[in-house]
């Protein structure tokens, strides 16, 4: 499309843009990570994963984005459905929809969370109203994961909706035509279309949720330490970058683990598609 | 090509450089880091039309996210607020310059005798620091939920009132309870009488409903939780707010502590700096800061010339002697120190 020397140029500012702020910095958390604080090579920070009860925070956060993302997935695939079947043609109020709520920033709805969960938050006083006992709310996994789920839906329905809006509708016309009933067309049909929309929706909820520190901090009450939580206090309140960044660096690799994991699975399913 | 990089280096160089030269040299400054919100704007306003230094503050949330900017040398800043131990640590890094007394008459005048003896604890001699503002730390409960005389930490681990305890969420803080619980000093270093510190903490995990810093205040005014540990300064604005809420000092001993003001090591205008220090303590300006604040000053004239009236009377924010003659100031206990209280602390809040 462009000669080479165009291309170059317009090519030099994501470069630089991607060598200062990406490539750098990554270079910098992994050397931190792997000396101590005379400058040696050294694994004694990486190994600190295993003192403290650091493994049951890795463990905790794990558990609960795994959690949060199903919920996503569950809650985000009859949605889109719905969406793509009613709405055809007026796909803009949707869109909006879930693009709005992005719009307010993540802290604020989160703190507003805080103040719907708290012991005399509103879910409480409707509860009291009701005649009903309180409930224990906030400062629980249970507050962490919806919290987890509120703020990280819309990454999960904007890429499916766009995989289900893409399905050319003769090839549903067609399943039917074939005999197959409502369920049989979702498992052979739609759901093999939309595995790459669900998988980096998987992708954009999972690894936001593994490192977030901000929503537990709010919603946990200080009582439930994510890792994302001990990075950052290893940071500000320790000032020990060594150790902050030896454990950024084992919660990347299980980000690169998880990344792995989808493309195999995205290019499993191209290849199937490609046999059909 | 050769043009294109000499035109993206002039730019490049326009753009770092260019913000510097923009600026006056013959203006005076004072660039000053304090705790957030821990200054009366209008006292900056007043600094600034009497002497015609320009103050630029920027503003910390804790000590030790202060701590790095200072000790990496990002920023240069003239003036710094931090808390006793911090004083310390900053003295033993060298990162702080000894005071010149005789530029800061106002401090020798008005700041109480008491709280230079106290500062002793951390900065000897009282070389480096002037005390600002000072508290104690104590137990805000609410008279409704809590029918138990609030007399002692003891309390925050009754199991009545599991669910509806609030913690404070810091190393040091956290840990100097059961420490006073036992009768030991809160600058302890004997690693099993901190293991056992730990021990109490753990078991008390349960019946906490959060560990917090600054949100405290919030829950207590809401009534979310029947008792907190807080900061004395925090107190008069929580009672205010709620009436049904008592501040009580429990008998085992509490935390003495005091903020202060120092000059950094790297300084460009020392000079200004002293003067915007000792202007912090005229009392007409410790007296309005106080009005903004509710933190107790050290500044002995200042009280006469406090004008809300319910905080000029408040047992809390002016205390007799016998609240704080006596009790312990944080020390800095070195960075293996410092490390092991946190490590202990983090253990806490994971298991």
């Amino acid at each position: 499309m462009f000669n080479r020397g165009v291309r170059n140029i317009l090519l030099t500012p994501f470069l630089i843009w991607a060598g200062l702020f990406i490539f750098v910095p990554l270079v910098c958390i992994v050397w931190y990570g792997v000396t101590d604080y005379d400058g040696n090579f050294s694994l004694v920070n990486m190994g600190l994963i295993f003192e403290h009860g650091y493994l049951d925070a890795l463990e905790l956060s794990i558990a609960l984005a795994l959690i949060s993302t199903v919920i996503c997935l569950l809650l985000a695939y009859p949605l889109c459905l719905i969406l793509t079947e009613r709405q055809r043609d007026n796909t803009t109020i949707i869109s909006l929809l879930f693009i709005l709520p992005l719009w307010m920033n993540s802290l604020l709805s989160t703190m507003a969370w805080q103040t719907i969960l708290e012991g005399n938050g509103i879910i409480n006083q409707l509860m009291r109203l009701l005649g009903l006992p309180d409930l224990q709310m906030i400062n629980t996994p249970g507050a962490i994961v919806l919290g987890m789920v509120y703020n990280y839906l819309p990454y999960m329905v904007l890429p499916l909706y766009i995989a289900l809006t893409k399905i050319d509708k003769r090839i549903l016309e067609a399943a039917r035509d074939l005999g197959a009933n409502s369920w049989q067309t979702f498992v052979k049909v739609i759901l093999p279309l939309t595995i790459p929309g669900a998988i980096s929706g998987i992708t954009m909820v999972f690894i936001p949720a593994l490192t977030t520190f901000v929503i537990s901090a709010l919603l946990g009450g200080g009582k439930l330490l994510l890792i994302g939580n001990i990075i950052e206090q290893e940071f500000t309140f320790q000032y020990d970058w060594h150790v902050g960044c030896a454990l950024s660096v084992i919660l990347m690799i299980f980000i690169v683990l998880n990344m792995l994991l989808t493309a195999a699975f995205d290019k499993r399913d191209e290849e199937a598609n490609g046999n059909a | 090509m050769n043009k294109f990089k000499i035109l993206v280096l002039i730019l490049v160089s326009c753009l770092t450089f260019g913000c510097g030269s923009g600026g006056n040299k013959e203006e005076q400054v004072v660039y000053v880091y304090s705790w957030g919100d821990y200054l009366n704007p209008e006292v900056l306003t007043l600094f600034e039309k009497e002497t015609g230094i320009h103050v630029i503050l920027d503003e910390f949330d804790t000590n030790e996210s202060m701590y790095p900017r200072i000790a990496e040398g990002a920023v240069h800043y003239d003036v710094l607020c931090p808390s006793d131990y911090m004083i310390q640590k900053l003295i033993s890094n060298d990162l702080i310059q000894p005071l010149d007394f005789t530029k800061l008459p106002d401090a020798k005048k008005n700041i109480g005798e008491d709280f230079f003896k106290q500062c002793e604890t951390f900065d000897p001699g009282n070389k480096y620091s002037v005390p600002y503002c000072w508290g104690t730390v104590g137990i805000i409960y609410d008279k409704t939920k809590v029918t138990d005389p609030v007399d002692s930490w003891n309390i925050l681990w009754n199991e009545k009132y599991a669910g509806q305890i609030l913690m404070q969420d810091s190393a040091r803080d956290a840990l100097m309870i059961p420490l006073k619980l036992m009768g030991k000093s809160l600058n302890e270093t004997d690693k099993e009488v901190l293991a056992q510190a730990q021990e109490m903490l753990i078991k008390q995990k349960p019946l906490v409903q959060a560990y917090v810093v600054d949100e405290v205040k919030d829950k207590l005014i809401n009534s979310e939780a029947a008792m907190g540990v807080v900061f004395s300064g925090e107190a008069p604005i929580i009672l205010k707010e709620n009436p049904n809420m008592a501040f009580a000092i429990p008998k085992e001993g509490t935390n003495f502590w005091i903020d202060g003001w120092v000059i950094t090591k790297d300084s460009q205008n020392i000079d200004n700096a002293h003067k915007f220090i000792d202007f912090m303590c005229r009392p007409d300006i410790a007296a309005k800061n106080f009005d903004h604040l509710g933190y107790s000053t050290p500044n002995t004239g200042a009280r006469e010339l406090v004008e809300d009236e319910e905080l000029k009377n408040s047992p809390i924010a002016f205390p007799s002697s016998d609240v704080y003659s006596g009790q312990e100031t944080y020390k800095y206990l070195g960075n293996q120190m410092d490390e092991y209280y946190n490590s202990l602390w983090m253990k806490v809040k994971v298991d």
